[in-house]
């Protein structure tokens, strides 16, 4: 009898990097520090808020087949905190940034909990209707500031050293809490834990009869995913010095639905360039004012359409490798 | 301990109205190997998803190494040493062949909720997940995806991840179906084979599969126990007969 051969074990269990993900990697990196110098910092920051935010949301819908309508919850509970935190109690920044991402991970720990004994679009509508109730004590709460919200929030100084108001050492220090949260995705991913959601994702009563309990990976999955969302929402009030309704606008969790869509779902680098792809649009049609959105609708039915994959799943396909 | 690993008494299951497992009263004895037979729509996978805890009974009991397990959760019963495949293969499609079984290999560690460390980690469980493959034909597979695998194989794929958890029952759901001629012969060898030292409970419609590894068999019919005892006995009791005609002229 033929026997396997460590070679085959190496390619059935995806040892060691691909290289053509350290490839991407080191490409992806490589033009991010050299964009500040060729585009507007503050549009470059904006990409990395959002692509951070579809990291997260990719994590849930790509990796565990939960598809989250309401993630704008804590991506703009994420950015309310922060906010709050370094305007009214005064933290230094990077305090408050963990602040908003430890309040959107608590919120994750309840929501998600109500939400994960759900499946499918029951679990989609309840993560919806819970975002809803986080808009309206957005609008309510005196903290927010209602149709204002916290304007003017100071950047600061990162460890009390370097002025954040610059809009270069404001990005290279969005640029470091990006690659952290990607880095640390790319790991959830490719960790014993990750395998046991991806089996979850793929067949969750054989993962069940092995004696995994399905619900609290989901859950774990969950609370990660919310986290980062928060990360990501708390940065974006520090980079706009403002935290408003529209970071929990139920819109918003359209949006980063449609951003992973469009890059490429359960695909590493797809969210990033989903989330480029679309904030580059709304920056670049903004002058047609209302049109945006039906633009941005066309476009999304187009790619829907023409690559179902999403634009780096299409390459992924062609290339026969994971990206 | 008594002879018998599982026991159920009086197991009902009625899906509105309809009755498809009925006082039920199942005794299987420890290190045997036993088949639930019976026409199509018997209630035989019903049976097996009550024993499994993947649907809750209506009435009745069931004890598991005298324990009481009526009302524990499905993913409890695999760690208490009982498990299940499914009628319909169930694989992770989109895993390798490896990664199949070192899923269920990687039980052994507890629970995995450490996202933290890298995956590199399993590379320990590789070795054993390629043996319990070469134990099911499966050796030029492994680092296939496993929903490239014909239907044949697929059912081998699920029967070494079953193996991987090395449970003190195993409950198969027509582990031979679809599959090819020397498939079969192939996979109840082994059946044979890890059968000598665990109790095996399963449903199959392939006679020669049942009469050459069943010690005893249990006979369902419209939910009811019809008949139990060895091959000879089963085989010659005119109900059965009846019942395997009826619904094969209807
Ligand atoms: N979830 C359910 N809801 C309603 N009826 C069901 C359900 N599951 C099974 N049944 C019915 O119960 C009866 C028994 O089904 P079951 O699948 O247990 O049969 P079986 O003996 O495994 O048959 P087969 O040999 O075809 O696999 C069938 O009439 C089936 O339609
Ligand atoms: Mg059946």
């Amino acid at each position: 009898m033929a026997t396997v051969t460590a070679g085959e074990i190496r390619a059935a269990t995806h040892e060691g990097l691909p290289r053509q993900q350290v490839v991407a990697f080191v490409i992806m990196v490589g033009a991010l520090v050299a964009a500040p110098f060729f585009f507007y910092p503050v549009f470059l920051m904006k990409v990395l808020c959002f692509a951070l935010f579809a990291c997260a949301f990719n994590l849930l819908i790509g990796y565990v087949g939960l598809l989250s309508f309401g993630h704008a919850a804590y991506f703009g509970m994420g950015s309310y905190v922060a906010a709050h935190a370094a305007k009214v109690w005064g933290l230094p920044t990077e305090l408050a940034i963990l602040a908003g991402t430890a309040v959107a991970g608590v919120l994750g720990v309840v929501f998600g909990w109500l939400a994960i004994k759900r499946q499918g679009i029951y679990f989609a509508m309840i993560t919806l209707a819970l975002a809803q109730m986080v808009f309206f004590f957005s609008l309510q709460a005196p903290f927010t500031g209602g149709e204002d919200g916290i304007q003017s929030v100071p950047r600061g100084h990162l460890f009390g050293v370097i002025d954040l108001r610059s809009d270069l050492a404001m990005y290279f220090f969005v640029l470091a809490i990006f690659l952290m949260g990607f880095l640390f995705i790319y790991r959830v991913i490719h960790s014993p834990f990750g395998q046991v959601l991806k089996a979850i994702r793929e067949n969750e009563a054989r993962a069940t009869s092995l004696g995994y309990r399905p619900d609290h990976y989901k859950l774990t999955a969950f609370v990660l995913s919310a986290t980062l969302a928060g990360l990501a929402g708390a940065t974006k009030a520090i980079v706009f010095q403002l935290a408003s309704l529209t970071d929990v606008h139920w819109s918003m969790s359209g949006e980063v639905v449609l951003m992973t869509l469009v890059g490429g779902l359960g695909t590493v680098f797809g969210p990033v360039v989903g989330a480029l792809t679309i904030v580059t649009m709304q920056n670049y049609l903004a002058s047609f004012g209302a049109w945006v959105t039906v633009i941005q609708g066309v476009i999304f039915i187009v790619c829907v359409m023409a690559f179902r994959r999403g634009v780096i799943g299409e390459i992924a396909n062609v290339l026969k490798k994971p990206l | 301990m008594s002879g018998f690993i599982l026991e159920t008494e009086g197991l009902t299951k009625e899906f509105r109205g309809f009755v498809a497992v009925k006082n039920v009263s199942l005794k299987v004895r420890r290190g045997s190997t036993h088949a639930l037979i019976g026409p199509n729509g018997a209630g035989k996978t019903t049976c097996f998803n009550l024993l499994t805890k993947f649907l809750p009974p209506s009435a009745g009991r069931i004890v598991y190494n005298g324990r009481d397990i009526t009302r524990e959760k499905p993913s409890s019963i695999a760690r208490l040493g009982l498990v299940r495949s499914f009628q319909i293969s169930a694989v992770f499609p989109h895993l390798s062949v490896l990664e199949n079984v070192r899923i269920a290999l990687q039980r052994q560690r507890g629970f995995s909720f450490d996202f933290w460390r890298a995956e590199g980690v399993l590379a320990e469980y590789n070795d054993r997940a390629a043996e319990l493959l070469e134990a099911v034909g499966l050796q030029e597979y492994v680092a296939h995806t496993a929903a490239e695998l014909p239907y044949g194989r697929k059912r081998a794929l699920e029967l070494a991840t079953t193996l991987a958890l090395d449970p003190a029952m195993l409950l198969l759901d027509e582990p031979t179906a679809g599959m090819g001629h020397e498939d079969v012969g192939r996979i109840m060898e082994l059946i044979g084979r890890v059968a000598k030292d665990r109790t095996v409970l399963m449903v199959e419609h392939n006679m020669t599969v049942v009469s050459t590894l069943a010690h005893t068999i249990t006979v369902l019919a419209r939910g009811e126990v019809l008949a139990e005892g060895d091959y000879a006995t089963v085989s010659k009791n005119p109900d059965v007969i009846q019942a395997y005609m009826g619904t094969a002229n209807a």
